[in-house]
């Protein structure tokens, strides 16, 4: 066999071999790159940072294990912009497994603040988390009437209206913005009914798979920031001046997508290969 | 760590390595990992459904008088009439009600939202260049857009045999298109990887306390 067909049948587990050294490898060596922020991005944190303390931002959580790699550092990073600048966050969660994603980013944010400022945010004060309900485009539209019609309790049965926090938010109009992390399609719903029916900013921090799908809602101003994928996450880690996960995960993310490339290449001259050999043939 | 917390990190560790495994090849430790995956899954949104629906949307507002509420719960129960042949018809009352609100609820937003918004902002595109006087890039990416937008549209245009002019539009705009699918394949590579990064990095750095 010619070096060009072995290369075009070269065996898919050396691939994943290949990447998983690489990963593995890289995440062991102490090397960093640099984070370009985009503009959607900083739309989002800019947005944040100009609100006055009080003001209050939705928060909805709406993705599930499968894509925590790279939506629960954005979480996170939104959270402690918010819980520094003093802004309240109403938390939900539109898909069944999002209620154990929300609470564990607002345990983990609760309890990164007090490490870092000693201060401990308290639930129906500082946050509130309401919790999950399905039919995300209902519970969209209900909400924008009042919080109160989808969830009268919160997360943990408290009534809503005796949450301090929730005295003075009825509905969208108290919320200055929504951001949306999401890897389902509760975004769209988001988009459709939350923004298109209420007109409340909205912002989303989506996955890398879904990213390219919303490019056209940030062009036609529909929203006013996305945070795509890994990348998405460790820019807003690095606004925050917080590099965890994300940030370091994008170093690794260079190496492995030097190696695809390289793998991409070896496919492509077999392929080229073997197709000019069968035209020979011929 | 405490110990409750190094036993769920282990049984996560171990199941991470159970799935990895399905890369080599098929074997019954992924095949228990997938299953275990999808029983945990079925059993947890039971029970969020359970608490989240069943008990404070029928049983509390009914326990509270609220009688009405026995409407949408029958609407609800008829929908399992589907699981029997003989009373299946039964169930599609409540289909068409569910229909009927979710067509009425969904065709004006979504109409507005991905259909006149973006078109909208296509045009928009245009007279933000005049209004604005825009310049340099963003006249150059407008156009740019504008000229993808038009290209790709009359790929998808079949009452025109795809030749002269409008097949070389058309070709234009396959290639407009594959800019857009590469652009999403990039970024699926990138989330595929991230995967494998946050695993790694739990397997590393929480599992094994590696640096």
């Amino acid at each position: 066999m010619k070096l060009a067909e072995k290369m075009f049948a070269i065996d898919r587990r050396w691939v994943y071999l290949a990447l998983g050294l690489a990963v593995l490898i890289s995440l062991k060596i102490p090397f960093s790159i640099p984070i370009p922020i985009s503009k959607e991005a900083r739309n989002i944190y800019n947005f944040i940072d100009t609100l006055k303390a009080g003001d209050a931002v939705h928060l909805a959580i709406d993705y599930d294990p499968s894509t925590l790699a790279e939506l629960h550092p954005m979480t996170l990073s939104i959270l402690k912009q918010c819980f520094e600048k003093k802004i309240k966050v109403v938390v939900t969660a539109l898909h069944q497994n999002g209620p154990a994603m929300a609470a564990a980013a607002l345990d983990t944010a609760v309890a990164r603040h007090a490490a870092r400022s000693g201060e401990q945010m308290k639930n129906g004060v500082d946050y509130v988390f309401l919790g999950y309900k399905p039919y995300p485009a209902l519970i969209i539209l209900g909400m924008g009437q009042n919080y109160r019609i989808p969830f009268p309790t919160d997360y943990y049965g408290v009534p809503v209206d005796s949450l301090p926090m929730m005295k003075h938010i009825q509905n969208y109009d108290d919320v200055k913005a929504i951001l949306n992390v999401s890897g389902t399609s509760a975004t769209d719903y988001w988009i459709s009914y939350g923004n298109g029916r209420y007109k409340v900013p909205l912002a989303i921090g989506v996955t890398g798979v879904m990213a390219t799908d919303y490019y056209p809602y940030w062009q036609t101003g529909q929203i006013f920031g996305i945070l795509g994928g890994l990348k998405g996450a460790a820019e807003y880690e690095t606004l925050v001046g917080t590099p965890g996960k994300a940030v370091q995960g994008m170093k690794v993310q260079m190496v492995a997508h030097l190696i695809i490339i390289v793998f991409i290449i070896i496919g492509n001259i077999g392929y080229f290969a073997q197709r000019k050999k069968r035209e020979q043939s011929v | 760590m405490d110990w409750p917390t190094t036993i769920a990190t282990t049984v996560a560790a171990l199941l991470t390595l159970a799935v990895f495994s399905f890369l080599y090849k098929d074997n019954p430790f992924y095949k228990f990992a997938e299953h275990l995956m999808v029983g945990v899954s079925a059993g947890y949104w039971v029970i969020i459904l359970w608490y989240t629906v069943v008990i404070p949307k029928m049983w509390q507002p009914l326990e509270a008088g609220k009688w009405y509420y026995i409407i949408p719960i029958i609407l609800g129960i008829l929908m399992w009439a589907r699981l029997n042949r003989k009373w299946q018809w039964v169930s599609r009352y409540p289909l068409a009600f569910y229909i009927g609100v979710s067509t009425g609820v969904a065709i004006p937003l979504e109409m507005k939202a991905k259909v006149i918004e973006q078109l909208n902002g296509s045009v928009d595109l245009v007279t933000t260049m005049y209004a604005t006087q825009a310049s340099g890039m963003t006249v150059v990416n407008n156009i740019l857009i504008l000229i993808g937008i038009i290209a790709a549209l009359i790929y998808f245009f079949f009452s025109k045999a795809h030749t002269g002019a409008t097949g070389s539009i058309a070709k234009f705009g396959i290639g407009v298109l594959m800019v857009g699918f590469g652009a999403s394949f990039g970024f699926t590579v990138m989330a595929r990887i991230s995967l494998l990064i946050e695993r790694l990095q739990f397997l590393l750095f929480e599992w094994l306390k590696w640096g």
